[in-house]
């Protein structure tokens, strides 16, 4: 059981349709809730430490976020503003665009509409979530990159392992060589979490990012909620109209049959 | 189309129906196309308090804020331009400030201010939005002028408290809006203490 | 007549000075419409709706937005999440340009079933098909505002097509454009274009539209002439009055409509990435293209078509030549009946490979392109303007063998089944005297 828990197996290529040569990743399941305001509020807080140091969130204001997440304004202010802006600012990054290029080589992105921006068409529309999970999931040790570690999701990603200190530096896992088993040549197919490696257990590790996952969705879109809740008394409103609507009809074409 | 055996009372009765319930129907889609109009967030938050600091204000000094796009005049009366006021009640429309909507309850005195000295007003006429020019010398408008506000628009004026005179075009005295002192050198417009007290 | 009868106070002062009682009765009171319209003949009244409709959330939206390449895609999130209740009108905005072209193809569709392009409706489907291209002009010039990177490769994509044309090309895509690449400067035309010039127009020929109708008279399913048969008043036999009949049946009908179009804006207001592309949530950036770039649903045939011709010049010519072909429909159809319910099996299977071969074209057009898609899609592309060529054949030559048209209107489609039955039977009982008579 252990073990299992252990070795996180995010293999399983997929051959596409009609020929498609690529191997696709399969994402692992987050399942966000968005009525677990403890989760959004945790996410809220772990995005604010950790992540937003290089990614804003320019779409999504502080106070907007306290009010929709049950945080007082106080509170607010005093845990999730650290750079002085105002409380009806937007939530964005105090790192400077030229700095962020010079040191990753990379324009860090914004992540208000990540989860939309990775949403997979069809059936797949609830992806978005699900592939910014796998992607703080499979980071590995690789030191051949700069920054010492690669990623499933991303491969050759500029964005270090910032949870490094919380989930450890994971290894990677490899295909089982066919041939001689050169480590050039063979691909990684999942990652392997070193036990003790981190400050968190994996399982708590993976309550964090499910934390962080579910707020970017809330990030993404948040009068979601509302929205949902609107439909319901809308719907009903209209099934109400269209009842008496139909009886008038039935009515006026009496005369016609 | 003849409506022979048509029962023209469950007809009439099934139209009112649908006439009522539809226009309920109608009322409420028009609410979001109404309140789009509202300021918006983002216009909310831009029309957030100010915070000014009047410790370098000299009396007979002026300074100007802006809050929710409009100019918020800061001013220091000397003892002598207090003096003026009391002396100008019956050329006032107002004198005693009895329209409340020109003033938070808390300024509803002579100088209509919290501390007579410095005086708190929006800087907009109430006759057209014209911005009236801050005349404190005594005799710059007519020779019977003590001092005051001068709307060069329409020739409305008001005394130094923002009290309108009679026989101008402009209604209503000068509005003060709603401040607090958080410090003695430093004055917060666009809320009542008690709203800013709290954060 | 009601012009005997000269109305009195408000409506009469009215009428003195401005024909109201009289359009209202010629467009609607006394307006005798076929009563045996069934469920095609609500897409028409509902086009209408989702244009109102498009014509109110539009306007609110330009309250907010931005046409600039710098500051369109945050005024867009700005509706969203800034405004009270922008989210609601842009939802009803994007929903409503899909339920459009839903409502559209249906409409249009129920041209081809019941033959409601033949003369003398000409006219009326000419303008039709105006409405139909300036609707996708609309919706292409739209899709740009809000500067995703799908709106920017899109428009890429689309504005380089006027590169293909021989000579000029080159130039006349950099004239579109108003600058060497898709920029600010197109961000504005589009803007303009699409807010002011292309609603007037697509206004003005909606009520050219209703007017050419109204001067013709409706078509219906059995698609014979209603006003063959009027009584002593020179009203006909089988018309009713558009009010109340049809105003209070489209009313059932919009209610409905308004029931999935509120199920699609409350739950799914990105319809599974068909109506808003994930692409689209990331702002437009000029020197990186996306993966994959795919229209939105509706112009997927034409985009296959487009694709599974190996050449620039003529896979243009093939994508413009889909959509002419359809004006041309009213010429070359040359049946002796208009309704499906009376035309030859020919017809039928035709029209149903038409349909499918739309469909298979469409979800294609949403697909990264592979050989194999490609052969799929050519094939389509046959079958699609196959329909055109067949129905000239088959109609020229006169190969069809259709059914007797009744000579009333028939009450309905689902008493038109026991109809047909008794029909059948006549047909053998008529047969089958002749068996027996070279006796």
């Amino acid at each position: 059981m252990k073990k299992l828990a252990c070795l996180l197996v995010i293999l399983l290529s997929v051959p596409g349709l009609a020929g498609a040569a690529d191997e696709t990743l399969r994402l692992m399941d987050v399942r966000t809730d968005l009525s677990d305001k403890a989760s959004l509020q945790r996410g809220a807080k772990y995005f604010v430490n950790y992540c937003l140091g290089c990614h804003s969130l320019k779409y999504l204001r502080y106070q907007r976020l306290g009010q929709d997440l049950d945080i007082p304004d106080e509170l607010v202010e005093k845990y999730l503003i650290w750079d002085g802006s105002k409380i009806s600012s937007p939530m964005t990054s105090a790192m400077r665009l030229e700095d962020a290029d010079n040191w990753l080589g990379a324009i860090p992105m914004d992540l208000t509409l990540a989860i939309r921006r990775h949403s997979g068409g069809g059936l797949r529309v609830g992806r978005g979530a699900d592939w910014v999970y796998t992607y703080l999931n499979t980071f590995y040790r690789d030191d051949k990159t700069p920054t010492g570690v690669n990623n499933l999701v991303i491969p050759n990603a500029s964005m270090p392992h910032v949870l490094w200190r919380l989930q450890g530096i994971p290894e990677p896992v490899y295909a089982r060589a066919e041939d001689d088993g050169s480590a050039k040549q063979r691909k990684v197919v999942g990652v392997k979490i070193p036990e003790g490696g981190g400050a968190l257990s994996e399982a708590e590790y993976h309550r964090m990012t499910r934390d962080i996952v579910n707020f970017l969705v809330y990030a993404s879109e948040p009068i979601q909620s509302a929205r949902k809740a609107l439909g319901l008394p809308v719907l009903l409103f209209l099934i109400v109209f269209l009842a008496i609507i139909y009886l008038l009809k039935q009515e006026y074409w009496k005369d016609v049959h | 189309m003849k409506p022979e055996g048509a029962d023209l009372r469950r007809r009439r009765l099934l139209t009112g129906a649908a006439g009522v319930v539809g226009g309920v129907g109608v009322a409420y889609a028009a609410v979001p196309f109404l309140s789009y109009w509202q300021p918006s967030v983002q216009a909310e938050a831009a029309a957030a308090p100010v915070e000014v600091d009047i410790s370098k204000l000299e009396p007979g000094q002026k300074i100007d804020v802006e809050w929710r796009g409009k100019p918020i005049w800061v001013f220091r009366r000397t003892q002598e331009e207090l003096d003026t006021l009391p002396k100008l009640n019956d050329l006032l429309r107002d004198p005693h400030s009895e329209v409340v909507t020109q003033q938070p309850p808390y300024c509803q005195n002579l100088p209509r201010s919290i501390k007579p000295e410095y005086g708190v007003m929006v800087g907009i006429c109430t006759h057209l939005g014209c911005i009236p020019l801050y005349e404190p010398k005594p005799g710059s408008v007519d020779d019977e002028w003590l001092g005051g506000f001068f709307c060069p628009c329409h020739g409305s004026k008001y005394d130094l408290a923002g009290r309108v005179y009679k026989g101008v075009p402009a209604p209503l005295n000068l509005a003060v809006p709603p401040y607090w002192y958080p410090s003695e050198s430093r004055i917060v417009i666009g809320e009542h203490q008690e709203e800013g007290g709290a954060s | 007549m009601s012009g005997d009868a000269k109305a009195r106070g408000l409506r009469g002062w009215i009428d003195a000075r401005f024909p109201f009682t009289k359009l209202w009765e010629e467009h609607a009171a006394k307006y005798y419409a076929p009563k045996n319209f069934n469920f095609w003949y609500y897409f028409g009244s509902l086009a209408i709706f989702v244009l109102v409709l498009q014509l109110f959330t539009g306007i609110w939206l330009t309250m907010y937005y931005k046409p600039s390449a710098e500051h369109a895609f945050a005024s867009v999130e700005y509706i969203m999440r800034d405004v009270h209740w922008g989210w609601l009108i842009r939802y009803l905005h994007s929903t409503g340009a899909s339920a459009f072209f839903i409502v559209i193809y249906l409409h249009m569709f129920r041209g081809l079933l019941y033959g409601s392009y033949r003369k003398p409706r000409e006219l009326l489907w000419l303008i039709g098909m105006a409405i139909y291209a300036i609707l996708m002009a609309e919706a292409f010039f739209g899709y740009l505002l809000p500067w995703g990177q799908m709106s920017y490769w899109g428009a890429q994509v689309i504005t380089s097509l006027f590169g293909a044309v021989p000579g000029i090309g080159e130039k006349l895509m950099i004239w579109i454009r108003g600058d060497y690449t898709v920029s600010d400067v197109t961000l504005n035309r589009f803007f303009a274009l699409h807010v002011a010039a292309m609603p007037l127009l697509l206004v003005l020929l909606v009520v050219v539209h209703l007017m050419a109708l109204h001067e013709v008279g409706s078509n219906n399913p059995d698609g014979i002439d209603i006003k063959r048969h009027k009584d002593a008043n020179g009203i006909p036999l089988d018309g009713i009055p558009f009010h109340p009949y049809y105003t209070v049946k489209d009313m059932v009908g919009v209610t409905v409509f308004l029931i999935v179009f509120a199920l699609v804006v409350f739950y799914s207001p990105t319809m599974l990435g068909l109506f808003l592309e994930p692409e689209n949530f990331e702002p437009a950036n000029p020197l990186k293209t996306p993966e994959h770039i795919a229209p939105v649903w509706y112009f997927t045939p034409f985009y296959s078509i487009l694709r599974c011709v190996p050449d620039k010049l003529w896979g243009v010519v093939a994508l413009a030549a889909s959509i002419f072909v359809l004006f041309l429909l009213p010429w070359l159809d040359r049946g002796r009946v208009r309704s499906v319910r009376y035309r030859g099996r020919g017809f039928k299977i035709a029209l149903a490979l038409f349909v499918i071969a739309v469909l298979i074209l469409g979800h294609l057009g949403a697909k990264p392109p592979t050989p194999g898609r490609n052969l799929v899609a050519r094939s389509c592309a046959v079958l699609y303007f196959g329909y055109f060529v067949f129905l000239w054949v088959y109609t020229f030559f006169d190969l069809e063998k259709t059914k007797p048209e009744p000579e009333r209107v028939t009450n309905g489609s689902v008493k038109w089944i026991p109809q047909w039955i008794q029909w059948q039977r006549l047909e053998k009982a008529k047969r089958e005297p002749e068996r027996v008579s070279p006796k």
